[in-house]
């Protein structure tokens, strides 16, 4: 719990500079943090770095700025492999974010291993990125999703999952986070009962990896994917991690530079992974800095960042159960900082309306999860996220506004 | 209530808490629209919230919209917006800016195409049914 001081969360909040404004004449209190986290300076130097002195193109220049601009490049892959818990740096795919990485499975795996009437078993709380390259694929390829239900504290129903896991299943997809719910699944279970049941698990790792620590081979999921910018990251990177035999076996995706080995008019023969799947030129800035922000995280510590946030949330969770005509939506057992809701008179977008003027920034709309807004009935939500460097008094601020706002429509 | 007077009063309030609160209360005194008209074919696109929006021609060939929201505060500007548009010739419809009257009433930012009200989009809709009105 050290980061959890006071003193530490001033240091903490000093390293971002976006967090230091007013807005609407009130105090920045930034509560999207599941949509997108803040960065710290050290991503912003990482990044002013690479275009200020080392930038040249990756993997081709005998010069020295790009066997600079390539050392640090490649450097970050080892830290997403530790980050993630592989030994393997070539189980690192770098792609544009969560949904480049899901995508790039269903093109892939997908494409090489789907056939008429195989199924593939999602979940009711899956983000809109985890659906729709599946239904695309499947489409294609004549097979079926099958989707895992959930209660309404927003809880995966284990038994009627084990009811999906015919001889047909092929490729079970879940979030080890939900977006619109926070729930924590229990991946670790549900990656095991389907592996018993011969199919490969892709875990949606965008809610999880700002939060949780993460080890894939812990997990021994096949795919795990995330965006460096839940992770204080910039915007347009994230990786994908493969166990080895799966990579080696799909086909390439997007054919370009550094994918291949040799090209020619008759034949064109490919790189191995990760090259493989890393066509053109690459964010080569955005990696950077994604591990800067990896580094950050490790600095701070990925167990004192979750122990915070669990405070936050709970604190949150406690004082809004007592605004009468607040209804939690997302009542799972075991949550990580999200906080979705509903406030009786007032739509969603009223209340993100009423808050912003008030400096307060949530979310307010579907979460592009809308099967989970379906299962609630409800049009939308609210939510508010919590991130490592959000405090107490802020979590006050947003109760006190939500307050306000709930007189302003009563 | 006429456009004009609205600008009027709004000028005289002061702070946003004011002004939300005259646009919350013009939502609850916008025409009712019928349950049977929400439907996916009248729904505005681009809003977080839900808009729907439909339109009768007058025989002396004014547009009469009615329209409506389920969040209270684009039901407001709803009302706003058919202060500026409804009731008028269509040609005169398309010629119409609105953002004039969004800027005179300090709301000019909520007509971006950037805010997710719907706003922008519904104002795309009412031109595009006043140039099908025209023929």
């Amino acid at each position: 719990m050290t980061a959890a001081t006071s003193l530490e969360l001033d240091r903490i909040r000093a390293d971002f500079p976006c967090l230091d404004q007013e807005v609407n004449g009130r105090p920045l209190v930034y509560l999207d943090n599941a949509s997108s986290a803040q960065k710290p300076r050290q991503v912003i130097e990482s990044m002013r770095q690479v275009y200020e002195r080392d930038y040249a193109n990756i993997h081709r220049g005998q010069h020295s700025l790009s066997m600079r601009a390539t050392a640090a490049y490649e450097q970050v892959r080892g830290k997403v492999a530790r980050f993630l818990g592989t030994t393997n740096e070539s189980e690192i795919i770098f792609t544009s974010g969560t949904t480049a990485g899901i995508n790039l499975v269903a093109q892939t795996w997908g494409r090489r291993n789907l056939r008429p009437g195989d199924e593939i078993v999602l979940s009711e709380m899956e983000h809109h990125s985890n659906i729709v390259p599946w239904q695309l694929i499947a489409e294609e390829k004549g097979a079926q999703i099958r989707v895992i239900p959930m209660d309404d504290r927003g809880q995966l129903d284990l038994e009627a999952f084990a009811e999906l896991l015919g001889p047909r299943c092929r490729m079970v997809a879940v979030a080890q986070v939900s977006n619109s719910l926070g729930t924590i699944n229990p991946v670790a279970e549900i990656i095991a009962m389907a592996h018993r049941a011969g199919a490969r698990v892709l875990i949606d790792g965008a809610q999880a990896a700002p939060h949780l620590r993460v080890d894939v081979r812990a997990l021994d999921c096949d795919f795990y994917v995330f965006s460096a910018h839940k992770t204080y990251g910039p915007t347009g990177t994230g990786a994908l991690y493969g166990k080895m035999e799966l990579l080696e076996a799909m086909p390439p995706w997007q054919g370009g530079g550094d994918m291949i080995d040799q090209v020619s008019f008759t034949r064109t023969t490919y790189n191995v992974p990760p090259m493989k799947f890393e066509a053109g030129t690459p964010n080569i800035a955005g990696v950077i800095g994604m591990g800067a922000a990896l580094d950050w995280m490790r600095q701070i510590g990925l167990d004192a960042i979750a122990a915070h946030e669990h405070r936050l949330l709970e604190r949150a969770t406690a004082a809004i159960s007592e605004i009468e005509g607040i209804r939690i939506i997302g009542t799972a057992e075991k949550k990580a900082s999200v906080l979705g809701f509903w406030l009786e008179g007032a739509h969603p977008h009223d209340i993100g309306a009423i808050l912003d003027q008030y400096g307060v920034a949530i979310r307010a709309g579907h979460h592009c999860a809308q099967p989970v807004m379906q299962h609630f009935g409800l049009p939308a939500t609210a939510r508010a996220s919590f991130a490592v460097y959000n405090t107490e008094d802020e979590i006050a601020t947003f109760i006190e506004a939500l307050r306000k706002a709930r007189e302003f429509f009563a | 209530m006429q456009i004009e007077k609205l600008a009027s009063l709004f000028e005289l309030l002061e702070g946003w808490e004011d002004r939300y609160r005259q646009i919350i209360d013009l939502g609850k005194k916008l025409e009712p629209l019928d349950e049977e008209h929400k439907t996916a074919a009248n729904k505005v696109h681009g809003c977080t919230s839900q808009v729907w929006l439909i339109c009768r021609q007058e025989e002396d060939g004014r547009l009469h919209f009615v329209a409506d929201s389920d969040a209270h505060i684009v039901r407001g500007l709803i009302a706003i917006v058919l202060m500026i548009f409804s009731d008028r010739q269509p040609e005169e419809i398309i010629g119409l800016d609105p953002l004039p009257w969004f800027a005179r009433l300090g709301l000019d930012q909520h007509l971006s195409p950037m805010r997710s009200n719907g706003l922008h989009a519904m104002v795309g809709r009412i031109k595009a049914l006043a140039a099908a009105a025209r023929g």
